[in-house]
């Protein structure tokens, strides 16, 4: 009896063995793919010659033409700002409002909830969403340009204030300021801190873990955006505003046959392979920020995720 | 004569025959009266904790209620801007959608945001909650957070290189080379000769093959991270449900079938209704990278109502793109609410 449940839990357990590492393999494979297409010969990475290591004469010119493309660079430094300013921005408001729908003595309360789920429930839809974009745009230039045309703004902008909205995060953040005792509050209020301070000296520090993994989530949805940034730039025809998914896109739109729309010439093969292989260095770059930061996060959204996931 | 009996809010004078006010009445109309002071005063006690609530209030109701506005375009003729005025047309564009001229092209896509979500949870749901019972096995530490971080990552990437690496793994040839790695991996092991037949053009853009990978890397980007809940409940299953299972003969299947199944069942039962309910809302960003317009073989099985709707950018049928994905979008919504009546019902917790 004793030696059967050994050999079935063996079995068990080299079959979880196997199907884990051939998972986490698979997870990690397309990005040493791009790695080494970034180093191997052109001509090796437009005949799909790369498979695992780096092929043919090795080269380090598209990362330098990577690392010297001006365009890409401004590109770049678009993500950075919209990144650091939009989360904070996000952040803010989400705080904000987050400490105050906590609150059991919030009059309405359930309304403004409501008035937040809701867009969790129901969307307009993709059209609506661009015209009330573009005309935002159009109201952001008549008070910062003085005309209708929201080509005349930075974009950049638009991007910042109006997108990478996100109720989970807020109702994550209202979840854990809830689980904040109310004693503490209290005990503030009776030393004479503000609505204000106790916010930022009681609340904030508590939920420390929280506010790290909703940053985080903001932040990557900012660094990854591409649909509306692109629907808004390209309706401006404003390139210099570009994030660097757009921008990484039209690349590889333009200069790549992966996407199909790249006519080729046989003149041209050796642009095909050139072009690809500089895609894949800056998918490469493009990535840098996240593969730097997520060691270090990841343990915290672990933890948010199952504090907001289900709640009783 | 008649005298009344409610004394508590009428008093009775005898002398002169009339009714006057009790004064316990007078009080009760008086804090009445009061009341919406009272609200009112409250009110502006917290004045501040309302003013916090300003800024994500004005910011929802600029980019996501007042896009709401645009929906009145579903139900008018002719151009959409914030300025001009346009004739009503009652149902006209809906008509249009559903059985007129654009009806060929909107079921198709309907069909799709379907079958598209349809396999995707087929598929798409059990593959976290067996990676969640699988990372329970690994008993080392350090092996299964390696692993946790391995398969975590492609949540992260954007949807920019996720696409454009499954284009490229999957490519047919760019001009005389070798078709894409996976390609070449499906050409030796695969013996179809439909699929050999489509090699060269590129998997992605076939109609065959399009929605097996378009599912296949949605489980890669997804099925790691969303393991999460999975495992914190299958790790909170006590270690003496095991040992008494195990003295009583159990064998690792039975342990599985007896003990792990059913403590994580209520948390696998909410995230299976919870999945049902986004059912509708099919990631439309990643549809409009890898399928790039109607020239492709793909498009007749990628295109959802909303890739649909996107597509529709002339004025003059706008108004139809709004109907239909308007319609995607309710239907979503009411799955939404009954799924998680539904989970309220059944157990007490729901997600909103």
């Amino acid at each position: 009896m004793k030696r059967k449940t050994e050999v079935s839990e063996l079995i068990f357990r080299i079959v979880a063995y196997f199907f884990l590492i051939v998972f986490a393999a698979m997870c990690i494979y397309p990005l040493v793919f791009a790695l080494s297409s970034m180093f191997s010969s052109w001509d090796a990475v437009r005949n799909n010659e790369v498979i695992l290591w780096p092929t043919g004469k090795l080269q380090l010119d598209s990362f330098k033409f990577v690392f010297n493309s001006a365009n890409f660079w401004v590109s770049y430094s678009n993500t950075l700002f919209v990144t650091f300013i939009g989360t904070v921005w996000c952040l803010i408001y989400s705080i904000l409002g987050a400490y105050a729908l906590s609150k059991k003595r919030l009059m309405g309360r359930h309304g403004f909830n409501f008035f937040l789920v809701f867009t969790m429930w129901f969307s307009a839809g993709v059209v609506p969403q661009f015209l009330n974009y573009k005309a935002t745009g159009s109201v952001m230039a008549t008070l910062f340009a003085g005309s209708t045309n929201m080509a005349d703004i930075d974009l950049k902008w638009l991007i910042v204030l109006a997108m990478g909205m996100n109720a989970t995060n807020i109702i994550l953040l209202r979840n854990s300021f809830e689980g904040v005792p109310s004693e503490i509050e209290e005990a503030a209020r009776i030393d004479g801190a503000t609505e204000l301070q106790i916010l930022t000296k009681v609340y904030i520090p508590m939920s420390k873990a929280t506010i790290a993994t909703v940053a985080l989530f903001f932040g990557i949805s900012r660094w990854n955006g591409y649909f509306w940034a692109y629907r808004v730039t390209s309706a401006a025809g404003q390139n210099y505003s570009w994030p660097v998914q757009v921008y990484m896109r039209d690349f590889i739109q333009k200069e790549t046959g992966l996407t199909g729309s790249y006519d080729i010439d046989t003149s041209d093969l050796a642009n095909v392979g050139q072009g690809t292989s500089i895609a894949y260095a800056m998918v490469i770059f493009a990535m840098v920020p996240i593969l730097v930061i997520y060691p270090f996060i990841q343990k915290y959204f672990a933890k948010g995720v199952n504090m907001g996931g289900v709640k009783e | 004569m008649f005298k009344l009996k409610c004394d508590d809010f009428l008093i009775y004078d005898e002398a002169t025959g009339t009714y006057s006010m009790s004064a316990e009445q007078q009080v009760r109309d008086e804090t009445e009266r009061n009341r919406w002071k009272t609200t009112g005063f409250t009110i502006l006690k917290d004045w501040r904790l309302y003013l916090m609530l300003v800024p994500m209030m004005l910011v929802y109701l600029l980019w996501k209620y007042l896009p709401m506005y645009e929906l009145t375009a579903a139900f008018k003729y002719g151009p959409q801007d914030y300025s001009s005025d346009r004739p009503w047309a009652g149902i006209y564009n809906f008509q249009t959608v559903f059985l007129g001229s654009e009806a060929l092209s909107f079921w198709p896509a309907f069909r799709n945001t379907f079958i598209i979500a349809f396999y995707g949870l087929l598929f798409g749901f059990p593959t976290p909650i067996i990676l969640a019972l699988f990372f329970n096995e690994v008993k080392s530490n350090v092996a299964r957070s390696v692993m946790q971080v391995c398969v975590y990552l492609p949540k992260f990437i954007s949807t920019v290189i996720v696409t454009s690496l499954t284009l490229a793994l999957f490519s047919g040839t760019t001009g005389g080379g070798k078709i894409g790695v996976i390609s070449q991996l499906l050409d030796k092991i695969s013996t179809s000769s439909v699929l050999h037949s489509k090699l060269n053009q590129g998997l992605v853009y076939t109609a065959e093959y399009f929605r097996p990978i378009y599912i296949i890397t949605d489980i890669w980007e997804h099925a790691g991270y969303d393991s999460i809940v999975f495992f914190a409940a299958v790790i909170a299953v006590s270690p003496t449900s095991y040992e008494a299972a195990q003295i009583d003969g159990a064998g690792k299947m039975a342990q599985m079938r007896y003990v792990v199944i059913p403590s994580i069942l209520s948390t696998v039962i909410i995230m299976l209704i919870m999945k049902i309910g986004g059912l509708l809302s099919v990631g439309y960003e990643k549809l409009y990278l890898l399928c790039p317009g109607p020239n492709k073989e793909n498009y007749a099985v990628a295109n959802v109502v909303s890739t649909w709707a996107n597509n529709l950018t002339q004025n003059s049928t706008q108004g139809y793109g709004i109907a239909g994905e308007m319609t995607n979008n309710l239907i979503g919504m009411i799955l939404v609410i009954g799924s998680n009546t539904i989970a309220r019902k059944a157990s007490d917790v729901s997600l909103y």
